[in-house]
């Protein structure tokens, strides 16, 4: 390697009027739709979720300025977009309470691992953005074999979604005793 | 199917989680030292942007926000480069987008009460898509420097945010660009969170007379590293197959 990569910088507080201009007030800009904003544009195979959480600093409150991606497969476990569904999601927390949301569509098992939805979160405060996995609580046994989930061994619990009426939810922990298992990806 | 590797992240040569100096980092750093393990498809893939959707005028911030026949305040600058990988390959065909508050340095957001003025021609974002070559060119403003709440007197150089794709989502970065000669720059906890001195250098953008338009526009020179693609572990596994 001849060069090094440029080294990161804190998305800072205003990181919405770059990535969710809409969202930051700005909404006549890139035709007033948010990129990533809608991960499933037709009919993709799949089951229709929402993935909804939070993510909480080192004394229990939510962060209200940070902005969370999505990258996933299809329903059929294949990355890249496909009919009806881009694969890729950005949402900013919602300014008040923290929260999250993305509606998209369960991944398939993708080369032998447990279906999940690969998320990176940026934010005020954070230096470097954070990688970190989603994986599934009804997916049991695909967990168990997952090699990430054995890697993280006890804390792999911080990984897995919890099952929703509307589809899963998962809370993310930046310190404390649930720590979230960020990944050196 | 067999995707070029991506080479490690080199965490030293990064600020760390926890920056003290910089004091939203503290309640914001995770304790357990990230979990290493082989990348597989979902780090070596990511989403693939092209020309479409972008509008013409989404990387001119002079006036993508403007009224028609106005233009944004303050010092009119071109910043242009290219996207490179630690291999110097340039990198075609990824977003990047900018944002940066105002010549007065007040970024148009809710949450910003800074005293300078926001200028109504003026929006604060812009993206586009880089060149075969690799290269990308925005015109905006200069931002002015601003001061932030981090229990001093504390000053922002004045910067512009930075966020990249590469081929895979392992190679996802947020920066920011500052200007050659800023006197804020060795003063900034954000900044000095970076350990190193040549790290920091490379994110300092230089003026750049070549590409400077007379009687127009200056312009701000700055390369963008993304983690590198190793083209050659990748042709090697191919021979090995
Ligand atoms: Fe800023």
């Amino acid at each position: 390697m001849v060069l090094k990569e440029s080294a990161s910088q804190t998305a800072g507080p205003y990181v919405h009027i770059g990535c969710v201009p809409s969202f930051a007030g700005l909404e006549d800009m890139y035709g007033g739709v948010d990129p990533g904003s809608v991960m499933v544009t037709g009919e993709p195979a799949g089951r229709r979720i929402a993935f909804t959480g939070a993510v909480f600093d080192g004394e229990g409150a939510p962060l209200c300025d940070a902005l969370i991606e999505v990258w996933q497969a299809d329903g059929q476990g294949n990355h890249g977009p496909s009919n009806g569904f881009t694969g890729w999601g950005r949402q900013p927390s919602d300014g008040g309470t923290g929260a999250f949301r993305f509606d998209t569509i369960k991944p398939g098992a993708v080369d032998g691992q447990a279906p999940h939805l690969s998320l990176w979160i940026v934010a005020r405060g954070i230096n470097l953005g954070l990688h970190t996995r989603a994986y599934f609580d009804d997916e049991a046994e695909a967990n168990a074999a997952d090699s990430v989930l054995r890697l993280a061994g006890e804390r792999a619990g911080t990984m897995i979604a919890r099952t929703t009426p509307e589809g899963f939810h998962m809370d993310i922990y930046l310190q404390g005793d649930n720590e979230t298992v960020f990944l050196d990806v | 199917m067999t995707l070029p590797e991506i080479a490690p992240r080199d965490r030293d040569w990064h600020p760390p989680a926890l920056a003290p100096a910089y004091r939203s980092s503290v309640l914001r750093a995770p304790r357990h030292a990230p979990l290493r393990f082989d990348h597989t498809a979902s780090e070596l893939t990511g989403p693939v942007f092209g020309q479409d959707g972008i509008g013409p005028d989404d990387a001119d911030l002079l006036i993508n926000y403007a009224r028609p026949g106005e233009t944004a305040q303050g010092a009119r600058i071109v910043v242009h480069g290219r996207l490179l990988d630690e291999g110097g390959r340039p990198v075609p065909g990824k977003l990047i987008e900018i944002w940066q508050a105002n010549a007065g340095g007040r970024y148009r957001h809710k949450k910003d009460g800074y005293l300078a003025p926001l200028d109504p021609n003026f929006g604060g974002c812009g993206r586009c898509v880089t060149g075969p070559d690799g290269a990308y060119a925005f015109r905006t403003v200069a931002p002015g420097p601003y001061p932030w709440p981090n229990g001093g007197n504390d000053w922002r150089p004045a910067h512009i945010h930075f966020s990249v794709f590469g081929d895979g989502f392992a190679q996802r970065l947020i920066t920011q660009m500052y200007f050659e000669g800023d006197p804020h720059i060795p003063l900034c906890p954000i900044v000095q969170s970076i350990p190193r001195a040549d790290a920091v250098d490379r994110l300092v953008a230089r003026l750049d007379m070549e590409a400077t338009v007379p009687m127009d526009i200056r312009a701000y020179r700055f390369d963008i590293v993304l983690r590198g693609r190793d083209a050659t572990i990748f042709e090697n596994r191919m021979e090995g197959t």
